[in-house]
């Protein structure tokens, strides 16, 4: 890894996104304190945590298995991390895991062994593990890919709405763009261990810095040397009044993608592009002569 | 279709029945029996064997046998714990470390214990390189032929037994445990006793019984290490078939031994369960 440098605001959403192998995780573990950097540091409240062991760093981690230890209650899961904080009186303890249950919706569950609940439960237990210690960032490693789709989705607004009501900065680390676009305040792109972009999910996905960013969070058509996502070509039989851009392409085929239908044609230049388009404006035969055409801002040119 | 594959129980179950049962049998009978002149066992029927088990005498025996094996058990688990979990997280060492805790088997108990009794006699390697090399005492140490002896031979002969299921409970652990641990501000000591620790108990109850049982009936160790002055229920039972030729004897202790290893092994063995 080389040049992963980014700063993480105060109750912000940040999320570090890229494919297995880019040195994500491991960014996660350094900060964490797990595993310690060759070169380079980790800055808490503008101190550095170097030599600093895991065990006395003020983050917290959400693991990918949630690692919740198979022999303790929820509740004494939940309660472990405060009592080794020397937050001695019992009293003060119990109240703690029961709000921070109530926070994750798991009240009532106290007594369950992580094994006697379901993948959903046990994130949540996992949640409230680290939450209920307040810590200064929250790292969440991969946390919704052990969920299957419907509660992958369900999840993801409820971390979002966690991060929002506890206002802990969350380092929220995944290889799935669409899940760190829609949830973060900003993403930085990892690749190869280094570190592609850092910026607001709209800015990283209409103005991506390099080819990577730009084909990594989405579809992308290389028209004339500059990038357009599909959803910002326009089909149409006649030519378009000034089009800022335009091109004249042959159709090919349609994919029926349910919400959308994505439209592959080939322009004359040899270049395939391919629309995203509503079903009912979908009337296109294959071998039908049609004008794309997109605006000039929805262009990008890494 | 289900013939053939009960046939396949047939050797065992012979084997079983005609070497375990069968003379377990007869040791039951013998043990109600009286004994021979010069061995062999007599009618009546009788229960005196067994009462004779309650003379203060073999009482101190088997008192002896329990403590001595809870002892080297104990001293098994507490040597085996740090290498087991050495182990377990050795990386591509594994198999390697693995067989170094296994090479003791490849050699006889018997030469291992003889090797041990040339190390601690007065003129062994131990005491020489105490008296004239490096001049720490002046008359040998007392190394051999007393109790010291006994649970350091055993401990010895039965780390291995050990180590390989502590291992083996100690290596499917997630090491995501650990790191959750610390993460959760547990520094390693604490993290080691209350997360490791419970979690390998199966482990640690399947060394136990298997270091308790064989120490609990030691014979050799004792015999050689001991020099025959720490009379264990081994030693005792082998006795009273050889020199003092009472067979009734010798087999209703036989018989309490046994009992003994099930005991141990249905209360070890409920807690086993109870935590899986």
């Amino acid at each position: 890894m080389d040049g992963v440098s980014f700063c993480i605001g105060r109750g912000e959403f940040f999320s570090l996104v890229g494919p297995s192998g880019c040195g994500k995780t491991t960014t996660l573990r350094l900060i964490a304190g797990f595993e310690e950097p060759t070169s380079g540091q980790v800055l808490l409240d503008g101190r550095s945590v170097e030599g600093m062991p895991a065990y006395r760093r003020d983050v917290s981690t959400v693991f990918q298995n949630y690692a919740l230890f198979p022999h303790l209650t929820v509740a004494r899961n939940v309660a472990f991390g405060l009592e080794r904080r020397g937050q001695t009186g019992k009293a003060s303890i119990a109240e703690r895991v029961a709000k921070a249950l109530d926070l994750v919706h798991l009240g009532g569950k106290e007594s369950r062994l992580p094994h006697q609940i379901s993948g959903g439960e046990r994130q949540r237990v996992a949640l409230a593990r680290s939450l209920v210690l307040e810590p200064k960032v929250l790292l969440l490693d991969e946390p919704l890919s052990a969920l299957d789709a419907k509660l992958r989705k369900e999840m993801r607004q409820e971390l979002k709405s966690l991060q929002r009501r506890t206002g802990i900065a969350f380092l929220f680390v995944t290889h799935d763009q669409e899940e760190a676009l829609s949830l973060s305040d900003r993403v930085a792109i990892m690749h190869r261990g280094l570190l592609e972009q850092v910026g607001t999910p709209p800015e990283v996905y209409r103005s991506p810095k390099t080819r990577f960013v730009a084909e990594f969070l989405g579809d992308v058509n290389w028209l004339r040397g500059a990038g357009v996502r599909p959803e910002a070509v326009r089909v149409s039989r006649t030519m378009p009044i000034a089009p800022e851009r335009a091109a004249a392409a042959v159709v090919e085929s349609q994919t029926f993608l349910g919400n959308c239908v994505h439209l592959h044609s080939k322009l004359d230049d040899g270049s395939l592009c391919v629309a995203e388009i509503a079903q009912r404006e979908c009337d296109f035969q294959p071998g039908e002569r049609v004008h794309l055409w997109w605006r000039a801002a929805d262009e990008f040119r890494p | 279709m289900k013939t053939p594959r009960t046939w396949f129980l047939a050797p065992g179950a012979f084997v079983m029945l005609s070497l375990f049962f069968l003379p377990l049998l007869i040791v039951l009978a013998y043990s109600f029996l009286s004994r021979g002149a010069y061995g062999g066992v007599l009618p009546p029927w009788t229960l005196e064997s067994y009462a004779r088990i309650f003379d203060p005498l073999y009482l101190a025996i088997l008192w002896r046998s329990i403590w001595i094996a809870a002892v080297s058990t104990t001293l098994c688990l507490v040597l085996a714990f740090p290498l087991a979990f050495y182990i377990a997280r050795a990386g591509a060492r594994k198999t390697l470390l693995l067989n170094l805790v296994m090479l003791p088997f490849w050699t006889s108990f018997l030469i291992r214990t003889y090797a041990w009794m040339f190390l601690l006699r007065d003129t062994g390697l131990v005491n020489t390189l105490l008296l004239q090399s490096f001049h720490i005492v002046r008359s040998p140490l007392p190394l051999l032929f007393n109790t010291g002896a006994v649970i350091l031979g055993l401990v010895y002969g039965y780390l291995p037994f050990m180590v390989l299921p502590l291992y083996a409970t100690l290596e499917k652990l997630d090491p995501a445990l650990l790191d959750a641990a610390a993460d959760l501000g547990a520094p390693p000591t604490v993290a080691v006793w209350r997360i490791v620790v419970p979690l390998s108990r199966p482990g640690m109850i399947a060394g136990c019984l298997l270091v308790f049982i064989p120490c609990l009936g030691a014979y050799l160790t004792p015999d050689l290490m001991g020099g025959g002055k720490t009379v264990m229920i081994g030693n005792l039972i082998q006795n009273q078939f050889t020199s003092a030729r009472d067979w009734p004897f010798g087999a209703a202790i036989s018989l309490l031994l046994m009992a003994l290893v099930l005991l141990v092994m249905r209360v070890l063995g409920n807690k086993g369960e109870e935590l899986l």
